[in-house]
Formats: structure tokens, C-alpha cells, sequence
């Protein structure tokens, strides 16, 4: 991309850093260095966008002084496929399976959203059987999810491979069950307006029932590996402190925002699907650093064990869907409506407008992934670049989601 | 394992790294791999990936009547239908559509199986091959009509559950459709011995049977 | 959580010279939001964030739509040749982009208010003002937006284009984008 070029070519770099930027007043993150007056040595490096730390395609330009970053500043872009325009030409139940490949880990909470807004607009109401379908099959995706960002982030903290192949040999299970039930692993293309495509298939609920039961063991084990070990402490505690205020002004959501210390989980301020039928209680961090955000996952994961047990025990039979609910064809009343779900990643929402027609005039995606991203540099300022890597890898990001 | 020391922490990762690692000697749960392609794991039923066009006997039994609603819906719009003038009669007798040309171009196809769940004549189902890497990008993955049709053998060998509803669900329709068919001949017949149907009807439907009582006064009625 | 037409109200009588509308939802079902004008907009918004009744202070969604001008027919009754008759009209409806914002309060957890800013059109007076020093939020979904529909935010600290890169002439998701024809490098289009 020729803005690489551009921004690489050689010049005076330190004329780019923008101290004085009103953003930084949110912060009140200055700069701490002396570089005043060596102003030549600062040095800016292009991370990305194909560096294993990134992700997945994602650039951060970075202006260091020494080791210490005085400023960062994403660019994003590599990976957009304007999924919005997309689905201004399909139709409504054409626009599920491209759900799927926004935040690729995660279709089945993407696909919830979707179809929830949608069922918003057109007031349908989902069955109680595939209410319950649907909290197992999103807490499902919220225990691997986590599990594999703690891989990720200890993989780039330089614990190459044993903690993320551990999470991947938990998510691989989830991953089968996901694949018996609707016949991908991971584009699932599952939920419908109305329900869910198809029903659980016989003896599933028993395996993942076992998959939950089993699920405690790996995480007492994955904790024995890594929570207490130095090296992790040492290089996550204090580091990329995100302080209250700045998170929520910056609408940072999920468990970026709990690990700052606020209290604002969607599942339970909204009480979306049958949530407010669990038990469950929203972790919470002090310090908002790494640390924390590591420890917030974990938590989080235990708890969805928790959702899991009792709605695994709890679903009722019946219908999976609404037959009264129209998928093929669905031409909703013109409207408006934003509605949001707790994907992992934070607030997935989706903003439809419909004129009426077979397909949205506007569809707007809210990616958590993004507007997490924001405060990126706010974190980053006064840290090392390896600490900008493990900052990054804390925040959660796929880059599907990110750039759509 | 309780260590109270500096460094505590790591040696306790490696304990569990061992036990995970040593583990693996002796329990072969533990072994979350498998030797692909020498070894490769069952498919679950519900597993799809690209589609593929199901016949009955043998091609020209082929289901597809070319509605091209699958083509309308499908998200990618990678499925090409072209009809054809001529047309077949289907599993029931009824004279229908066929295609002339039915492309699928699997590069684009994104397996997701929604032409699968909006065929009414439950002619297009997912295949389970995954093995489709070719030399080219371009011609050998725009799957045609002939490699597209697969029998329906195939179908109840990788979908026994589906498969065998949809042909238990066929066979109903069949059924129905030889019953009425019979009654519309028997009243056909009838109805060619008297000159006056409108007069006769209630004789005459007596004779095919209760059941088909409705059929015979419809067909006498058209 | 007040009505839409309760915080008109107290929008109204606490921030000098505001001007909020409420505009109705097409869905009878669903919630409207407030038109913002340009001139109060800030303002407005940061009496949302800090009052204390409101406090909206989570600004979780930022929105841009394209609206172009539309044919729109409607039927009139009038006089012709002294005669009564019934006339087709074709009316143009107004061209604008328009932006919506969706708040949420974190500390009284309601939500969610939607707020929309209009441009005037869609060619030169393409400008609203920027809300990313009230909700820093907006930082980059505002970017996005400028990128995709080619809404120039006032006083954002920092538009650059988000997703497109910096030579791309267009905005893609206006209605009247035409996706380049060479599917290999990007043609571009002129605006
Ligand atoms: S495959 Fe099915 S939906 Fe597609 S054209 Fe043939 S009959 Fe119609
Ligand atoms: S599986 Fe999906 S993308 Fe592929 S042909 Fe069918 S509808 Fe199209």
C-alpha cells in the first residue's frame, strides 16, 4: 500500500510527533523523555502488517526514543472487505454466513447479534429451546475465545507455543462439537430469525456436557503453568495501564473495560436472550494492566462454565424455531434499530436501517475489536516496543472484525 | 506442588509441561493429533463443504428443476443455471424443468449451505470431499453438471439421517401422486364411457374408492 | 431512563441556544433519536455526558448513512382547465449524509439514546461537527465514517482516512459508488 511507502520514506521524523494532540488530553499522557534536543535520535519503525506479533494484518508505526515509544499510531485497512456495502446487496438471510467471517473465532456470537437485531426489526421472538441453544453455543465460543487469546498473549510475551497449543487443544474439543452441530467448525452459519438452523444431534448435549466438566481441570492446569510464573508477572503487572475514566470514554467494552475496574456487562444490563435466568457474576480488575486483563479472562471462563452447567441442564425440548418467523425472503418493516450483544471481544452491535426491501438500505457493524483499539497509544506511550506487543496482544483483536 | 521460592512460578510450569509431555507416553488421550493423510478422523453427518447435485438411478434422474431459487439465494452468487428447452418428467410424473448448464464456481463458494436449505425439490445437498486443492485457480474449481451430480446412494452414505427423510418424505408425495394419478385415469375412463360426466359423478367416483372420491370429482369437474 | 421527549426538554432548557428535534423511527415499535443542529452539538453533547440525571458517557456507536436525493410521487388534487383533477407531483427529497450516535450511560446503565447530525448536502456542505473531544469513543469510528461517506468532521483532532488509503478518491458506501471494474488494482473512480 503506497500510504507504507509514504510514511517510510526518509525525513525528519520527530516533525510528525504530534505531542500536542487534543487526544492526549484524555490521557494526560505526555512525554516523559528527555528528548528534547536529541531530537535526532528518535527512530520510527513500521510494525507490521505481517509480523506475527500484529495478529493478523494490522500496522503499528511507531516512533521510539531509545526503546521507550512517543508515539504510536495504528493503521488499519489491510484486511477490508466493506462487509457493510456487501450486505446492502444481499439478502437478509444471505447476510448470516457473512457474519461469520468478521470476528472469525467467534461466528456464533457474531451470527447472534446479527440475527437479534434483526429480530428487533421485525419483532420475531426465538424459541425457548433455541434460547437456550444459543447461550450455550456463545458461552461455548467465550471459553475458547479467552482461552486463546491467554495462548496469544503469553505466545508473545515469548512462551512460544506451550500455552497456546494447551488452548488450542481445549478449543479443538469445543471445536468438534461445533463441527457435529452445525457442520463447520468455524464459519457455523447457525442461528436463524426466529431460532436456529438445525437441533442438536443425538448425544450432543452429553459431550458437551463432558467438555464442560473436563473444562475446569484445564484451567487449573493452564493457571499452574503460567499465572504465578515470574516471568509473566513481571512483564504484564503495571504495564499498558488503562485507567477507568479513559475506558469508558473511549468505549472501550468487554473485558478490556472490567479489567479498569467498571462494572458494565452487557449480559447483564441488557438481559438479552434468557440471560437473566443465570447465575453469573462479572469479574473485575483494579489496575487495568495486562496483568489484570489476563486474569479477567480467566475469571470470565469460569464463570461461563458456570451459565454453561445450568443451561446445559436446564434446556427444555420444543421447537427450534419459530415457524411464524420468515428467514427466506424477510422483508422487515422500514425501521431502525441498534442492538448489541457481550460477544468476547466486547459490544458487537449492529445497526440496521430497513426501507423495507428484501435487503438493508444501511447495515452498520460496531466492532469491539476497532474502538478497543483506540486507546492503543494512549497505552503504549512511555513503553517499551516489546511491551507494545503484549499491550496489543492484551486488547483482543481479529482483524476480520477490525477492518470488516 | 507448593514452591515458595523466586522462580517458584516457572518450575512449576515446567512440572506440568513434563507431566503433559511424559502423559503423552502413556495415555493416548493425550495425543490430541492424528498422522494425516495416513490416518484421517470420521466425518461427523452434519460436516459440509461444497455443494453437490443429487440424482436418482442415474444423471438423467437428476432432481434439479431448474427454479434457480438456489441461485438467488446464494450469498457468493457463485452458482450459474442455465435451463434447458427441453423438458423431463420428474419422480411423480410431473413434466419439469432441467438444467442445461449448472455451474459452481467452489473458489468463491463459502460453504455456508444455504442453497442447500432453500431447494424445495431437494436437489442440491453439501458434499463432504475436502480434499479439492488444484494446480489451477481458475477452470478445474468451476464445478460443472457432471461432476456436480453425485447418485443418491452417495447422499445416504455421507447424510444417513437427512437422506433418509427426504426420501421418506418423496416417497409419501409418490405415493400420493400414483393414487390420484390412478384416480384421474379411472375417472378419465369413466368419464369417456358416458358422454354426460356432470350427471353421473357420484356413480362413478363410488366405484374408485372412498379415498379418491375428491380427486375423481375434481378431475371430472376441470 | 427518560423519554426522548423529557430530555428534549431538559436539553432544551439547560444548554443556551440548543436546537434538538426528535425524529420519529419508521418502526412505530422502535425508538426515535434527536437531531442535533450543528451550531449546539458539542454543547449538547457534553451536558448528555456529565449531567447528572443522563450521564451519558459511554458513546458506543457511531453510524453513517448516505441519503441521496429520491423521486418521491405523490398524488395532489388540482385544478386543471377549471376542472378538479387528480395530479402525480414528483417531489425530490433533500440529498445529505447524515451521522448517528448511540449513547449508553455506564453509571445509571440505560441507554440507548440515539443522536443524528446532518450535513446540509452531500457535495461542499458536507461538514457537522466533531464529538471526539466529548466521547474520545469517536476518535476513529468518526474517522470511518469520514473515510466511507466522506463526512468532514469539524475539529477532530486527527481525519485521516481509516480503512481506504490516502489516494483513494471515493467513498465507498455512497449509494452512487461505483466499484472499480479491473478486479485486480483498484481503478479509481473520480469523485
Ligand atoms: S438445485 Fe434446487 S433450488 Fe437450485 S435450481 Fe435446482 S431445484 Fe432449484
Ligand atoms: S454453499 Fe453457499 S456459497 Fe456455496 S453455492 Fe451454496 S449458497 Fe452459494
Amino acid at each position: 500500500m503506497s500510504t507504507l511507502r509514504k510514511e517510510i520514506s526518509n525525513g525528519s521524523f520527530c516533525g510528525g510527533i504530534d505531542v500536542d494532540s487534543p487526544l492526549r488530553h484524555f490521557s494526560g499522557a505526555t512525554r516523559t523523555t528527555n528528548t528534547n534536543g536529541f531530537a535526532h535520535d528518535l527512530l520510527e519503525i513500521s510494525m507490521g502488517p505481517h509480523h506475527p506479533s500484529t495478529h493478523g494484518v494490522f500496522r503499528m508505526d511507531v516512533i521510539v526514543d531509545g526503546e521507550e515509544i512517543v508515539q504510536l499510531k495504528p493503521v488499519f485497512g489491510y484486511l477490508h472487505r466493506n462487509h457493510e456495502k456487501l450486505a446492502e446487496k444481499n439478502s437478509y438471510l444471505g447476510i448470516i454466513p457473512y457474519t461469520d467471517r468478521l470476528d472469525y473465532i467467534c461466528s456464533m456470537t457474531n451470527n447472534w447479534a446479527y440475527v437479534l437485531a434483526v429480530e428487533k426489526l421485525s419483532g420475531f421472538q426465538a424459541t425457548e429451546r433455541a434460547e437456550y441453544i444459543r447461550v450455550i453455543v456463545s458461552e461455548l465460543t467465550r471459553l475458547f475465545n479467552h482461552a486463546c487469546l491467554v495462548g496469544f498473549l503469553l505466545q508473545d510475551m515469548g512462551a512460544l507455543g506451550t500455552p497456546l497449543m494447551y488452548a488450542f487443544r481445549e478449543r479443538e474439543k469445543i471445536l468438534d462439537l461445533f463441527e457435529s452441530l452445525t457442520g463447520s467448525r468455524m464459519m457455523c452459519n447457525y442461528m436463524r430469525f426466529g431460532g436456529v438452523r438445525c437441533d442438536l444431534p443425538e448425544g450432543w448435549l452429553d459431550e458437551a456436557k463432558k467438555v464442560v466438566s473436563d473444562y475446569p481441570g484445564f484451567i487449573d492446569q493452564f493457571e499452574a503453568l503460567i499465572t504465578g510464573n515470574e516471568i509473566l508477572l513481571a512483564r504484564s503487572q503495571g504495564v499498558g495501564v488503562l485507567s477507568r475514566e479513559l475506558a469508558i470514554s473511549a468505549g472501550v467494552t468487554g473485558p478490556m473495560l472490567r479489567a479498569s475496574g467498571v462494572n458494565y456487562d452487557i449480559r447483564k444490563t441488557d438481559k438479552y436472550g434468557i440471560y437473566s435466568r443465570f447465575n453469573f457474576r462479572v469479574p473485575l480488575g483494579d489496575h487495568g494492566d495486562v496483568f489484570d486483563r489476563y486474569m479477567i479472562r480467566v475469571l470470565e471462563m469460569r464463570e461461563s462454565l458456570k451459565i454453561l452447567e445450568q443451561a446445559l441442564n436446564q434446556i427444555p425440548a420444543g421447537p427450534i424455531i419459530d415457524p411464524k418467523a420468515k428467514n427466506r425472503g424477510l422483508r422487515p418493516k422500514a425501521g431502525e434499530v441498534y442492538s448489541r450483544i457481550e460477544s468476547p471481544k466486547g459490544e458487537l452491535g449492529f445497526h440496521i436501517i430497513s426501507d423495507g426491501s428484501a435487503s438493508p438500505y444501511r447495515l452498520h457493524i460496531r466492532p469491539p475489536s476497532l474502538i478497543n483499539l483506540t486507546i492503543l497509544e494512549d497505552m503504549c506511550l512511555g513503553q517499551t516496543i516489546a511491551d507494545a506487543v503484549i499491550i496489543l496482544g492484551s486488547v483482543d483483536i481479529v482483524l476480520g472484525e477490525v477492518d470488516r | 506442588m507448593k514452591f515458595n521460592f523466586q522462580g517458584a512460578g516457572i518450575v512449576r510450569g515446567f512440572v506440568e509441561t513434563a507431566r503433559n509431555f511424559l502423559g503423552s507416553y502413556y495415555d493416548p488421550e493425550r495425543l490430541t493429533t492424528v498422522e494425516y493423510p495416513e490416518r484421517k478422523l470420521a466425518l461427523p453427518e452434519n460436516v459440509r463443504t461444497v455443494p453437490f447435485l443429487v440424482y436418482d438411478h442415474d444423471m438423467s434422474g437428476l432432481r434439479c428443476t431448474a427454479c434457480k431459487i438456489c441461485e438467488q439465494e446464494c450469498p457468493a452468487a457463485c452458482i450459474k443455471i442455465i435451463k434447458d428447452t427441453v423438458k423431463k418428467s420428474d419422480y411423480l410424473g410431473k413434466s419439469q424443468f432441467q438444467p442445461q448448464v449448472f455451474d459452481i464456481d467452489i473458489a468463491v463458494c463459502m460453504s455456508c449451505g444455504i442453497c442447500a436449505e432453500v431447494c424445495p425439490f431437494d436437489s442440491i445437498k453439501m458434499d463432504q470431499v475436502y480434499e479439492l486443492a488444484t494446480q489451477d485457480r481458475f477452470a478445474p474449481l468451476i464445478l460443472h453438471k457432471e461432476q456436480l451430480g453425485k447418485s443418491n446412494a452417495y447422499f445416504h452414505a455421507i447424510h444417513p439421517t437427512d437422506a433418509v427423510e427426504t426420501d421418506s418424505l418423496r416417497d409419501e408425495a409418490k405415493r400420493k401422486a400414483e393414487t390420484k394419478a390412478a384416480a384421474d385415469a379411472a375417472a378419465k375412463a369413466a368419464a369417456a364411457v358416458k358422454p354426460k360426466p356432470e350427471i353421473s359423478t357420484t356413480a362413478n367416483s363410488q366405484s374408485v374408492g372412498t379415498s379418491a372420491t375428491a380427486n375423481v370429482e375434481k378431475a371430472v369437474a376441470t | 431512563m427518560h423519554t426522548l421527549e423529557e430530555i428534549k426538554n431538559l436539553v432544551e432548557q439547560n444548554v443556551p441556544g440548543a436546537v434538538v428535534q426528535i425524529v420519529p423511527n419508521a418502526n412505530p415499535a422502535l425508538a426515535g433519536s434527536l437531531l442535533l443542529d450543528s451550531k449546539s452539538a458539542t454543547d449538547v453533547a457534553e451536558y448528555l455526558r456529565d449531567v447528572a440525571e443522563l450521564k451519558f458517557d459511554l458513546c458506543s456507536n457511531v453510524t453513517g448513512i448516505d441519503w441521496p436525493s429520491k423521486e418521491v410521487k405523490t398524488k395532489i388534487k388540482k385544478l386543471v382547465d377549471g376542472v378538479e383533477k387528480e395530479v402525480e407531483e414528483i417531489t425530490k427529497t433533500p440529498a445529505f449524509l447524515e451521522v448517528v450516535y448511540h449513547l449508553y450511560s455506564t453509571v445509571l446503565v440505560h441507554g440507548p439514546l440515539a443522536l443524528r447530525m446532518r450535513t446540509i448536502d452531500r457535495a461542499e456542505n458536507n461538514r457537522v461537527p466533531s464529538l471526539t473531544l466529548v466521547w474520545r469513543s469517536c476518535e476513529l469510528q468518526e474517522r470511518e465514517v469520514y473515510d466511507l461517506f466522506g463526512v468532514v468532521f469539524e475539529g477532530h483532532p486527527d481525519l485521516r482516512r481509516l480503512l481506504m488509503w490516502d489516494e483513494f478518491k471515493h467513498h465507498p458506501m455512497r449509494k452512487d459508488y461505483v466499484p472499480p471494474v479491473d478486479e485486480g488494482d483498484a481503478v479509481e473512480v473520480s469523485a
